[in-house]
């Protein structure tokens, strides 16, 4: 079973009186595990589509099935609820809570979902460790370098352990050499399971993808599975 | 999301904008402490007010010669009309009345006061001994008007501290000749100084015998008569048994009104509690105030922290948990305003009782609890409509604003 199945998907903006297609049917197919690149220039709609499957905005037409339940006519509140446990969200510019201390900001999702203090304690050490951030969780985001900051983003996705991390622009704000280790750490994620649906215009990054989706005009014009079927 | 995670959360989000969050309590602080001085203020005149009709002395009744009530049809009223003088005998009268304890009948009129080429205006008070303990008047020096028949009032007097200070200076007034208008008397004794009270200053007052104050003045009617009632709850019968014996005294016809002290006191109570209250009320605008600044704070912060709130939505915040971290943060902004000017208020109450020790500057309770839950109030209502406009944004946009 897909974890991701889209079918007649259609978003539509208005623009002042001329009605903008960011989507238009279209029709998609995720399996678990899967890593997905997202390419396409400015304004193909890939970032409405990154927006659809991550629940923070809704189809006008069309179905959406989340490991196999139609998520597109729950209330905004069973929503969330799915995005707190099922997605994890990694941002091109990290959107790490300035006030926060690094494990603070990881532990973010799990105090949203009520998670008892010792069990959060103990996740965010295990994260920590795991990111290689030891020696910062206590430190601010503006006391991190980036790299830093978007591998605390990263842990933060993934603290709820959720089945699909979706990332907006991953690496679009960092160097290239950090930028290579949070896609190190990205793919690292994938391969122990979880889905990656990446969005970048970086060629050299969705290259690197096991399937590429290119994007235009608000419609799917290259799909490499539909070429390769696996 | 747990509630000491919520209150954490409001707690670092409103510390982490030191100026505004400051800007916001000081506001919600000068509004209660505002309430908490003011009803200080008008509780402590009260106080004052009260404290110094209870110097009058206790278990008050006043007869005033003419009726100020409206009475109905009596054939008295039918002969005459006009109102009988109160006198030294109707002061003598009441004496018989089983619930009263003293009476004391009181001339006023002003004359000079002459001793040794040195003239002073003076207020001169005719009554007897019995107004000295009615008044609680203390004796510094000599003693009281002497026990005697009331009509009888022989050349004796006793002044009040200034004007002894005024005549006599350093030299012993007691026994002294003094001439008063075109009398001469005896000084016999002094009043202790009690500084300025309510009504007639003591200190300048002139004490002498009804019957002579009437002679001097060229009158035989009373300005008023004083009973003391022969305890608090017999007060009532003393002023139905003064209005029965007067009433019948002048032939049937109701023609003094009778005051209880309490009524009087009462009166002033009300008014000053009134006032206290209409005070407050002024003060409690300036809480509203606060209210509507702790609201745009709020509404500052939303905008300021819509890109945060599009990430607890997406990291799976429901509405809900949006809407209490706002209204956390805006009823704590209110709470430590609200504490910090009731401590103000308390401190400024304290400094005025400082500067001026008689005057019992305390703010009474029922303001205190109104104007804290009032600033808690205003916090949390005004708190709200910020706190709904964060838990309705939308995510999307809401994330692009980072």
């Amino acid at each position: 079973m897909a974890l991701i199945e889209l079918s007649g998907i259609e978003r539509r903006f208005l623009l002042g009186d001329t009605t903008v297609h960011a989507l238009a049917d279209l029709n998609l197919s995720i399996a678990a595990g899967e890593y997905v690149a997202v390419m396409g220039p400015s304004g193909s709609g890939k970032s409405t589509l990154l927006n659809l499957l991550g629940l923070l905005d809704r189809p006008d037409a069309g179905s959406y099935r989340l490991e196999g339940r139609d998520v597109t006519t729950l209330s905004a509140d069973e929503q969330a609820q799915v995005r707190s446990t099922r997605i994890g969200f990694v941002f091109q510019s990290f959107h790490l809570v300035p006030r926060l201390t690094a494990a603070e900001n990881i532990a973010l999702p799990m105090m949203l979902a009520g998670i008892a203090r010792s069990e959060r304690d103990r996740r965010v050490a295990e994260a920590l460790k795991n990111f290689g951030l030891d020696q910062r969780a206590d430190h601010k985001p503006d006391q991190l370098s980036g790299g830093q900051r978007q591998r605390v983003a990263i842990a933060r996705a993934t603290i709820m352990q959720p089945a699909l991390i979706l990332a907006d622009e991953p690496t679009g704000n960092l160097d290239r050499h950090t930028g290579e280790e949070v896609v190190n750490l990205l793919e690292a994620l994938n391969a122990s399971g979880v889905t990656l649906v990446v969005v970048t215009h970086d060629p050299q990054m969705g290259e690197r993808a096991r399937r590429q989706l290119v994007m235009e005009d608000g419609r799917l014009k290259h799909d490499s599975a539909a070429h390769a079927p696996a | 999301m747990r509630l000491p995670d919520i209150l954490r959360f409001a707690r670092d989000a409103a510390t982490g904008y030191p100026v505004r969050t400051a800007l916001s309590v000081l506001a919600m602080a000068i509004g209660v402490a505002a309430v908490v001085l003011l009803t200080a203020l008008g509780d402590g005149a009260r106080r004052y007010v009260v404290g110094q009709f209870s110097a009058l002395g206790s278990n008050l009744v006043i007869v005033l010669p003419g009726r100020t009530g409206t009475g109905g049809f009596n054939p008295a009223t039918a002969i005459t009309s006009t109102p009988r003088d109160l006198t030294i005998d109707d002061a003598g009268a009441l004496r018989r009345a089983p619930a009263v304890q003293r009476v004391a009948p009181l001339a006023v009129g002003t004359s000079e006061i002459n001793f040794g080429g040195r003239l002073r205006e003076v207020m001169v008070a005719g009554t007897t001994r019995e107004y000295f303990a009615i008044r609680d008047f203390v004796i510094a020096q000599g003693e009281a008007l002497p026990e005697e028949d009331w009509n009888n009032g022989s050349a004796v007097a006793v002044i009040g501290a200034t004007v002894r200070a005024e005549l006599f200076g350093s030299t012993p007034a007691v026994g002294q000749r003094v001439r008063i208008g075109d009398r001469r008397v005896r000084i016999v004794g002094v009043l202790k100084s009690t500084g300025q009270g309510l009504g007639m200053n003591t200190d300048e007052l002139v004490i002498v015998p009804v019957a002579l104050a009437q002679s001097m003045f060229n009158s035989n009617t009373l300005f008023r008569v004083l009973v003391e009632a022969r305890s608090r709850d017999a007060i009532p019968q003393a002023r139905d048994q003064t209005l029965a014996i007067l009433t019948q005294r002048h032939r049937g016809e109701e023609d003094v009104t009778v005051i209880t002290q309490d009524a009087v006191l009462a009166t002033f109570d009300k008014l000053l509690g009134a006032l206290t209250l209409a005070v407050a009320g002024i003060a409690a605008i300036s809480l509203a105030v606060a209210g509507i600044l702790v609201m745009n704070v709020m509404l500052v912060a939303v905008t300021q922290r819509t890109g945060e709130i599009g990430l607890l939505k997406a990291l799976g915040a429901p509405a809900r948990t949006i809407r209490l971290a706002f209204l956390a943060e805006a009823a704590m902004l209110s709470a430590v305003g609200a504490l910090l000017g009731y401590l103000l208020g308390q401190l400024g109450a304290f400094a005025l009782r400082q500067a001026f020790p008689v005057f019992p500057a305390y703010p009474p309770d029922w303001a205190v609890i109104a104007g804290l839950s009032t600033a808690i109030g205003t916090g949390l209502l005004f708190g709200f409509l910020p706190a709904r406009r964060a838990a309705q944004l939308d995510p999307v946009q809401a994330l692009m604003k980072h």
